[in-house]
């Protein structure tokens, strides 16, 4: 059984009485473990489409089964639990409460997830450990560089320990270089066994996937593996 | 999320947003401790202008020349002269025939510049009967006050109150010494113990004259101010009012009550009088406590407002990372009701300090005045400044509660 599964899937922005289809009708599933790039350029509805399978955004029609189960049949309290156990977010604007430290900030979503109070600090410890910030627990977001804030994001999408790590353009804000090493950590991540959906408008960044989603107005235009992996590389190695 | 870590988590909330907090804590203070300072205030006042009433005695009867109503002034109050009151009216009132009569005493009254070696002051001097410690409850400090002999004989003899001592007499000791008014020398017999200042008149700036030294020697008239009798219990006090009425009448050939040519008060009356003035003015200071309510409000209001942007995204963020609907509303709740709590209870303290030093002050300085904390006050500051807090602090929550978390993260 996949792990996503899509069909027919329409999105509309509704603004007074002007209506914008933004999703026409798209039809795809993802496996656990997969490492997708949803791609295309701005416009093309890439971000709806994830917000609609991180559960953020709800869809006009068409049908989402996450692990088989049908998402519009779920309550609200329903869908807060589904955000807070079965899916980690990453974003291009990092969204890291401002005023609070790193450690703070990648306990914030344990505390809506009724982790023990005793394991908060240990599991947030491991996780900054883990993207190389062991020497930054105290800082606040103004006090980190934008590689830094974008690993503490990441360690925060990893603290419930869930099936599906969403990014939404995790470089955009970064040089080349912190971006390249936001990206070594979501490929090592998928090595380790994680499903990860990344969406992005870059050719060089989406090739660090497995396999790219290409969309364009709303409809998918290529669904495929990622034929030249050197490309990416090389480019990576380029701008290092 | 249990209640104890929910109220962790908004005092993490609270501490990290320390200004933002403050100020709306700063809001909720200065109006719930202006209301209390002002109601305060406001009773302090009253208290004092009624004190000065009630410690003349409920027993007193008040005697005014002109005829007056029950309710408006009488004429004499309004500067005019009248001449028809005479100290042989309350000599016959005096005369033993009414029992229930303990004293009285007639007043003049003067201003003038007085000196005494080389001090000079500005200073009321008051012509009165020799019953005057009696009627008004006062006590000397030192020497003695005049007698019914003096006051009959002209003596030219008088009494200091404690402020025209100083004035007068800043080192030596006043007694057996001489000061002179209207080019009159008059020797002193008598200090008065300091009074302390009324509502509208400072008691211990005057000098004591026998009544008719005053009338004849200062003043040059026949007639007397007002007049005051002190009966013996306050239930009595009617009843001789009556007496009192037909014995003036009699003497003044009056047979119309109509046509009275004189006022008779009790201090009761004139309390209720002065209870109805100061109540205007608690109502003024309402109303003063109300605007600086309002005020505090609109302080509150704004900070509210001005966090809803920053407060949207951040509830977008909590909803993104799990957070429910209701967990969102709680925090906020909780959070408010701390700010607005703490806020309150800051501003009770610091009213009540404010209250109590300005009561200590005053009572120090002499003034009968009395500390009053109004429950009342408490509770219309906390209620009206906590129900802003909770308006404005929930229902952007609710708002932001209620939206996609992928609207309320990019709101703007």
């Amino acid at each position: 059984m996949a792990l996503i599964s899509v069909v027919g899937l329409k999105k509309d922005y509704i603004n007074e009485e002007l209506v914008t289809p933004v999703l026409r009708g798209l039809t795809f599933s993802i496996d656990r473990g997969e490492f997708v790039s949803i791609m295309g350029p701005s416009g093309s509805g890439k971000s709806t489409l994830m917000h609609i399978l991180g559960f953020l955004d709800t869809p006009t029609a068409g049908q989402y089964l996450f692990e088989g189960k049908d998402v519009s049949t779920l309550s609200d309290d329903e869908l807060a639990a589904m955000r807070g156990h079965k899916v980690g977010f990453v974003f291009q604007a990092f969204n890291l409460l401002p005023r609070a430290s790193a450690l703070e900030n990648i306990i914030l979503p344990l505390v809506y997830t009724r982790a023990p109070k005793s394991e908060q600090v240990i599991i947030a410890k491991k996780l900054l450990t883990a993207v190389g910030l062991e020497h930054r627990f105290h800082n606040t977001p103004s006090q980190l560089s934008g590689g830094e804030r974008q690993r503490v994001a990441i360690a925060r999408a990893l603290v419930n320990a869930p099936e599906v790590i969403f990014a939404d353009e995790p470089t955009g804000n970064l040089d080349s270089k912190s971006g390249l090493q936001v990206m070594k950590i979501l490929q090592e991540l998928n090595e380790q066994g994680h499903t990860i959906i990344l969406v992005t408008h870059e050719r060089y960044t989406a090739e660090h996937a497995k396999r790219i989603l290409q969309i364009k107005d709303g409809l998918i235009v290529k669904d495929g593996p990622v034929e030249s992996r050197q490309l990416a590389e090389s480019n990576g190695e380029l701008i290092k | 999320m249990n209640f104890y870590q929910n109220l962790l988590n908004t005092w993490q909330i609270i501490s990290r947003n320390k200004i933002r907090s403050f100020l709306t804590m700063l809001g909720i203070i200065i109006g719930v401790m202006s209301v209390v300072v002002i109601m305060s205030v406001g009773a302090g006042a009253q208290s004092l202008i009624l004190n000065q009433v009630k410690s003349l005695g409920s027993n007193l009867v008040g005697i005014l020349p002109g005829k007056s109503d029950d309710k408006g002034p009488p004429a004499s109050v309004l500067g005019i002269v009248v001449t028809t009151l005479k100290d042989g009216d309350r000599a016959a009132l005096v005369s033993g025939v009414f029992p229930h009569i303990v004293a009285a005493s007639s007043y003049v009254r003067g201003v003038d510049t007085v000196t005494a070696g080389g001090n000079k002051t500005d200073t009321n001097f008051l012509g009165t009967s020799a019953a005057y410690p009696r009627v008004e409850n006062v006590a000397l400090l030192s020497g003695r006050y005049f007698s019914d002999e003096e006051e009959k004989g002209i003596a030219r003899v008088a009494i200091l109150g404690s402020q025209a001592r100083r004035d007068l007499f800043p080192d030596a000791d006043p007694l057996g010494q001489s000061i002179k008014i209207k080019r009159t020398n008059f020797q002193i017999i008598g200090v008065m113990k300091e009074r302390g200042s009324s509502g509208f008149q400072n008691q211990d700036n005057q000098i004591f004259v026998p009544l008719s030294a005053a009338q004849k020697l200062l003043l040059g008239i026949g007639h007397i101010n007002f007049m005051r009798v002190k009966v013996d219990a306050a239930e009595n006090v009617d009843g001789t009012i009556a007496d009192l009425k037909t014995v003036l009448r009699e003497r003044h050939g009056v047979t119309n009550p109509e046509n009275d040519d004189f006022s008779v008060r009790s201090s009761n009356q004139g309390l209720e009088a002065l209870t109805t003035i100061t109540n205007v003015l608690k109502f003024f200071l309402a109303a003063i406590a109300a605007i600086s309510l309002l005020v505090g409000g609109i302080g509150i209001m704004n900070i509210m407002l001005a966090a809803v942007e920053e407060r949207t995204r951040e509830i977008g963020l909590r909803k993104a990372v799990g957070a429910t609907s209701r967990q969102i509303i709680w925090q906020f709740l909780t959070e408010t009701v701390i700010i607005t709590f703490m806020g309150g209870l800051i501003g009770i303290i610091l009213g009540s300090g404010i209250s109590i030093a300005v009561a200590v002050v005053a009572q120090n300085r002499g003034y009968n005045w009395d500390l009053v904390i109004t429950p009342s006050s408490i509770i219309l500051g906390c209620v009206v400044s906590i129900s802003i807090g909770l308006l404005f602090g929930i229902s952007p929550a609710r708002r932001a509660a209620a939206l996609n978390p992928i609207e309320a993260l990019r709101y703007e």
